[in-house]
């Protein structure tokens, strides 16, 4: 017999500390989950990327090859590479395992702000500051891009790879989803230097802010606002800002030491964490659970929806 | 967490601090600070593992630094001297009583103390005996007191959920005892004979046994090869003793193992059999009892048919080795091992094998054809070339594989053309080989040599044949000649070379030179002519020639062709296809801008201050994702056959900064029309503006291309103008500078709605704009190479503007009787006066031809007014250059007609922008530019304010002429809704 679902439990946000990683490698620039939320990728100042365990907060491997600052790093679904882009203008591909270059890719005019993997991995989707996204193949050791996207008038802050779209946040103040299956790209205007753009976990909308101090909630096919997020501060860094994994808030960095978390409907604040009283400069969320990371000066801290007995046993091991 | 469960790391201990990436790398410890202290702190020595170890006394001997003192014997009469019993401890140094010394001293389980458990096989044996001992349950107490150690392997079976007494191996389902079924026939050796009862219970429980349960197999004991040594015969038993005591079966059996008969009877390796005996005393070969009913099974059947009769039948793999054993033995282990998992968990560290491991089948070796002999002869490698065919066939026949018959093609076999045809690729241009390169002549010759080769390598090379080869080859160029000289007779000399030369396939008639592109149809006709050279007709130039030509013209052509194409031919292509083609051409004038250009931003700015987001800050472009893109994404191509990649690009002209400056570079322009209408003549620094206006030359150019092709209408216009002014002249008081223009745009403007509709149509159907092109090219050429005409150019905008705006009437003219047209021209005399100073200039350039020389030229296309004597038209273009920009749209300027006050003013300004348009000669298109840009910009965004609210449009044309009036509201906003439109299909057409 069919037993009625049980009620909803309200969403749970993740405030407890759980762990404070002291990476040890400069200021952090952006910290990553891995695809499936059990790795942390943090990318430092002093020119490495580390890969830690995020149960246990212990450090399994240093990558080091980039001539400078490491800007933003992405892994594979399989967890079995990683790319990383750095202010060296190189984008590198990395061999998890061995920790050696597999692919340096090199083409962008100026530092390369973000990258992302598709999902198979096969191309690597990375915008520079030069105002261009370059798709690179994995597949293949050709080194020029596959496409260049030089649409943009300012340097490219974020990018995204969905199944079938790129969405490029840029400075000149617009959100560009090239849409592969289309075959048509879509500007949105916004106004205002954009630091971050995401898609919603159901491929509906899309997350920019900017540097206005605002994350806006975009539907995807129409352009047409959703919502408007404000109260954080933003008006200098490139901060990230994300979406919890089941679509119910809407999360941003803040120049304040806080991360805001809103909620997606509403559009009030439901939590203000806070981090430290320097600014948050990236975070990131948990692919499928209440946990969150965020990046503030030389440290990561992990945060979850429980203080859990089983991580500090662990941690007591 | 999560983790923790996917997660199998184990960690041991502290994690070592991360190795800091400058932090230089640890020295090794030297081998003299490898120190060694005993545990009272002091250093140890070691003196070599043979020689004393760490202990080796002082200085490698016995004893210490006094020396070594053997034990003293001392006895005396109170103390006498007992017997020494010297131990080996006695000798042995304390480290040797340690731990790990030779003779610990520490209480560790004796091997007596064990009871021998770990022998399984010795224990199997125990536990049947105590099962066929006469009094059961021997071991029971055994059992029960188990010793502590086990051997590893048997506490890693455990661990794997093994239980003493199961067998070894995975678990599987409960079977159907089948087994017992199809021996129940069969006598067997058993005597634990589980109860009839229980029996029957089993196989109730068997109904209701889950299918996911399953059961460790029974421990078998294959065979047991006790030797027989008694006198009794094959397969005799003895008494039974628990039934020859009870006589009732299963009754009297106290056995501990009841519960698990199961168990009992998979000891025995064997079921019980179905049916047994009611009771009294039973054995083999012991008759019948006096009990027994039946006088069945009294004696032991064996049947054959449980034996194998064949060595290795069907049984492969059942541990038995060629065994040949009762059937129900062989049949133990079958599909036991194949879906099985056990039930205990895996070892940790351990996985189950996903496939078990393979059992290596030999094979046994072939066998040799009788005729065989172990030796290999290298057959010679047949080379075609330098062999005579006669023998390189024999060879290859001898050989056994023809050419032919290597069809068998794998993948990797096949060359690059074959796998290009596979992938659909077009094969590339160039010479397939440098063969294709050489000249027909220097082919032949190296046939000659080559033949001399095969000759000379398959005999001696003689003088004759030499003299022979070259004799052919003298003969043959011969021959070529003569039939060359034959060839050419009908066609011009050298036409053979030409079409030896196209016809190579280097040639590529597309990318060739093209002489005569001034002529078209000429071009055309030396197209074909390549063409069919390329295919290799003789007859190419007859045929290609126009036969409607006169001979003598034909003759030239037929030269020119000729000759133009030795000049061309692909000799030189052949080389030139090594190379390949720029794909972008050097165009220093033109640069590629993207042709979809995005939204004014200024509006976006507001919508978005407004948060109006959606459709006015959203543009969408078509997109052109890389071929290989979409391959990674795993999607189709949305643009299968264009071979463009991101945004579709136009070509537009380098030197106008706007292509690089704005980003709306095409939509002010469409503001330029209305720049014109409500730019005013007023101030000075309404100037630049205006001289900026001819720069809008291309669009300018186009309507007024646009507008000449309609002839009929021209001509109707022309006329209706010729008329107008002919009837006006007398009525205006004015000089007659343009008395023309008059008439017209009271037309326009009196126009009822309809014809202003089908106005609107006619510029939409318009014809493309290479028609236009195809015309008026050669005259636009001129226009633009000459910059000493740039009045003339500012006149050919006007009067294409104004043209425009003629169209108009066209369709009343058409559609009315001409005599409608008297009309305007009375509606005209009365603006005449007041208008005419002001507007007439704007309608100069078309008039002046009317004018000046004669009513005639009326029906000339404009582009030609440059070529009028300069003298009448200077004048008059000044005006135009003053009032050009002004010239008021049809609707809103034509009604303004008091506006007598601008006079002065127009004339006033017209000497500045005179010296001004002098002095800026040079620079001026970009100037123009510019400054057409600017306007356009701020006319853009009055546009649209305008369409929603027409007063507006009058309050800016008022900015722009004061003479406006007010009379003309609707009108005016009619007229530029109707310019927006015009505009649009202007610039959908442009970019078409």
């Amino acid at each position: 017999m069919a037993f009625p679902l049980p009620r909803p439990q309200p969403p749970q946000l993740p405030h407890h500390l759980l762990r404070t990683v002291d990476c040890k490698q400069g200021a952090i620039r952006a910290v990553r989950f891995n695809a499936d939320g059990n790795y942390i990728l943090s990318c430092g100042g002093d020119k490495t990327l580390r890969l830690w365990s995020a149960s246990r907060g212990t450090l399994l491997k240093t990558y080091s090859g980039h001539g400078y600052e490491v800007l933003d790093a992405d892994g594979a679904f399989d967890n079995s590479h990683i790319c990383s882009c750095s202010s060296d203008k190189t984008v590198i591909l990395w061999d998890v395992a061995s920790g050696l270059v597999s692919r340096k890719l090199r083409g962008h005019a100026g530092k390369v702000n973000c990258v992302r993997f598709n999902e198979e991995a096969t191309v690597i989707v990375s915008g520079s500051i030069d105002g261009s996204v370059r798709c690179w193949d994995t597949r293949s050791r050709r080194p020029e891009p596959i496409q260049v996207l030089d649409e943009a008038r300012d340097g490219v802050s974020s990018v995204k790879v969905s199944e079938y779209e790129l969405l490029s946040g840029s400075v000149d103040g617009r959100v560009r989803r090239y849409d592969l299956r289309m075959g048509q790209l879509h500007v949105d205007f916004i106004n205002s230097p954009i630091t971050c753009v995401c898609f919603s976990q159901d491929g509906q909308c899309t997350l920019s802010s900017s540097l206005d101090s605002a994350v806006r909630l975009l539907d995807k096919s129409t352009g047409e606002m959703l919502g408007e997020y404000t109260g954080h501060k933003n008006t200098s860094y490139k901060l990230d800002c994300c979406l919890s994994h089941k679509d119910t808030h809407v999360l941003s960095c803040s120049e304040d030491g806080y991360v805001y978390f809103w909620d997606l409907v509403e559009g009030s604040v439901s939590l203000k964490l806070p981090v430290g009283k320097a600014t948050v400069q990236s975070l990131s969320f948990h692919p499928s659970e209440p946990r969150l990371l965020t990046a503030m000066e030389g440290s990561v801290k992990v945060w979850g929806a429980e203080p859990e007995d089983t991580v500090e046993d662990q941690g007591q091991q | 967490m999560a983790d923790s469960d996917t997660e199998d790391f184990v960690t041991y201990g502290t994690p070592l601090d991360p190795i800091e990436e400058d932090e230089p790398l640890k020295k090794p410890v030297p081998l003299h600070d490898q120190t060694v202290k005993d545990e009272k702190g002091r250093f140890k020595r070691f003196h070599g593992a043979f020689t004393g170890g760490f202990s080796a006394g002082y200085f490698n001997t016995v004893g210490s630094k006094e020396g070594w003192a053997p034990s003293t014997f001392v006895s005396s009469r109170q103390q006498k001297a007992g017997k020494v019993n010297s131990r080996p401890e006695d000798f042995m140094d304390d480290e040797d009583f340690s731990e790990h010394g030779i003779a610990p001293r520490e209480i560790t389980t004796t091997e007596d103390f064990t009871s021998g458990r770990q022998d399984t096989i010795r224990d199997k044996a125990r536990a049947l005996n105590s099962l066929v001992a006469p009094i059961p349950g021997d071991t029971v107490l055994e059992d029960l007191i188990a010793p502590a150690r086990t051997s590893v392997g048997v506490e890693m079976l455990k661990k794997m959920g093994w239980k003493e007494g199961q067998g070894i191996g995975p678990r599987a389902k409960r079977k159907p005892r089948k087994q017992n079924v199809a021996e129940a026939g069969t006598r067997i050796y058993s005597c634990a004979l589980p109860p009839n009862g229980s029996e029957e219970s089993e196989e109730e429980e068997d109904e209701y046994t889950p299918e996911n349960v399953t059961f460790a197999p029974k421990d078998v004991m294959p065979i047991d090869f006790t030797p027989k040594d008694d006198p009794h015969g094959l397969g005799y038993r003895g008494l039974d003793p628990h039934q020859a005591l009870t006589g009732l079966p299963g009754m009297g059996h106290i056995d501990l193992f009841t519960l698990d008969s199961d168990r009992t009877s998979n000891l025995l390796g064997t079921g019980g059999p179905k049916h047994r005996r009611k009771g009294g005393i039973s054995g083999e070969a012991f008759g019948v009892g006096a009990l027994e009913d039946a006088d069945a099974d009294i004696y032991d059947r064996d049947a054959l048919s449980n034996y194998d009769s064949v060595l290795g039948g069907e049984e492969p793999g059942d541990g038995l080795f060629g065994w040949t054993a009762p059937a129900q033995y062989n049949k133990k282990t079958k599909g036991s091992s194949r879906d099985a998992s056990y039930l205990g968990k895996i070892l940790e560290g351990f996985t189950l094998a996903s496939q078990a491991s393979e059992i290596k089948t030999i094979f046994p070796p072939p066998e040799l054809p009788r005729n065989y002999r172990p030796v290999h002869y290298f057959r010679p490698v047949v080379d075609l070339a330098s062999t005579s065919p006669m023998v390189a066939q024999v060879l290859m026949e001898s050989k056994g594989h023809m050419p032919q018959q290597t069809q068998e093609k794998g993948r990797h076999q096949l060359d690059a053309s074959q796998r290009r045809d596979l992938l659909g690729e077009s094969s590339l241009t160039g010479p397939a080989s440098v063969f294709d390169l050489l000249d027909n002549k220097d082919k032949e010759r190296l046939e000659g040599i080559r033949r001399l080769a095969g000759v000379g390598a398959s005999g001696a090379m003689t003088e004759e044949r030499r003299a022979a080869v070259v004799a052919a080859g003298v003969a043959a160029a011969a021959a070529k000649a003569s039939q060359s000289a034959l060839s050419s007779l009908p066609q011009t000399p050298g036409s053979e070379e030409v079409l030896s030369a196209w016809r190579s396939p280097t040639a590529d008639t597309s990318r060739s030179f093209r002489p005569f592109e001034k002529n078209p149809p000429k071009q055309a006709r030396y197209d074909q002519y390549i063409s069919k050279l390329k295919q290799g007709h003789k007859d190419a130039l007859e045929s290609s020639l126009d036969g409607s030509m006169t001979e003598w013209e034909r003759g030239r052509e037929r030269d020119e062709f000729v000759r133009a194409a030795m000049l061309y031919k692909p000799s030189s292509s052949s080389l030139s296809s090594r190379f390949t083609r720029a794909k972008h051409e050097d165009n220093e004038d033109m640069v590629e801008v993207a042709q979809e250009q995005e939204g004014d931003v200024n509006d976006k700015q507001s919508a978005v201050k407004m948060k109006m987001f959606g459709k006015l800050t959203r543009d969408t472009f078509e997109w052109h994702p890389d071929k290989l893109l979409c391959k990674r994404f795993n999607i189709p191509d949305p643009y299968p056959g264009s071979g463009l990649v991101g945004l579709p690009k136009v070509k537009k002209d380098k030197y106008s900064v706007f292509n690089f400056l704005t980003l709306t570079d095409s939509r002010p322009e469409s503001g330029g029309p209305m720049g014109a209408q409500s730019q005013p003549d007023s101030s000075p620094l309404a100037g630049p503006p205006k001289r900026a206006e001819p720069g809008k030359k291309s669009r300018w150019d186009m309507s007024e291309r646009a507008g000449q092709p309609k002839d009929a209408l021209s001509e109707f216009l022309s006329e209706a103008r010729s008329e107008a002014s002919t009837s006006q002249q007398p009525a205006s008081s004015q000089p007659a500078p343009a008395p023309s223009l008059t008439p017209e745009p009271p037309a326009l403007s009196q126009l009822p709605p309809e014809t202003q509709q089908l106005q609107e149509e006619e510029e939409e159907s318009r014809p493309p704009m290479d028609l236009f092109k195809a015309i008026f090219a050669s005259s636009s050429d001129e226009k633009s190479s000459s910059s000493s005409e740039d009045n003339s150019e500012e006149e050919d905008d006007e009067d294409g503007h104004r043209q425009m705006e003629l169209q108009p009437p066209g369709p009343l003219n058409t559609g009315m009787d001409p005599s409608a047209l008297p009309v305007p021209s009375s509606a005209a005399p009365g603006a005449a006066p007041g208008a005419a100073p002001g507007a007439a200039p704007g309608a100069a350039p078309g008039a002046a031809p009317g004018a000046a020389p004669g009513a005639a030229p009326e029906a000339k296309p404009p582009p030609e007014q440059p070529k009028l004597p300069a003298a009448p038209s200077k004048e008059q273009r000044q005006e135009e250059e003053e009032f050009g920009p002004k010239l008021p749209p049809p609707t809103s300027s034509w009604p303004q007609l008091p506006a007598s006050s601008s006079v002065p003013q127009g004339d006033a300004h017209k000497k500045k922008c005179k010296e001004k348009h002098k002095s800026k000669k040079e620079a001026k298109k970009k100037h123009k530019k510019k400054h057409k840009k600017h306007k356009g910009k701020k006319e853009k965004k009055k546009e649209k304010k305008k369409k929603p609210i027409p007063e507006e449009s009058d309050s800016t044309s008022d900015g722009s002429a004061d003479s406006d009036s007010d009379a003309d509201d609707l009108p005016g906003s009619i007229s530029t809704e109707q310019l927006l439109t015009r505009l649009k299909s202007l610039r959908g057409k442009k970019y078409e």
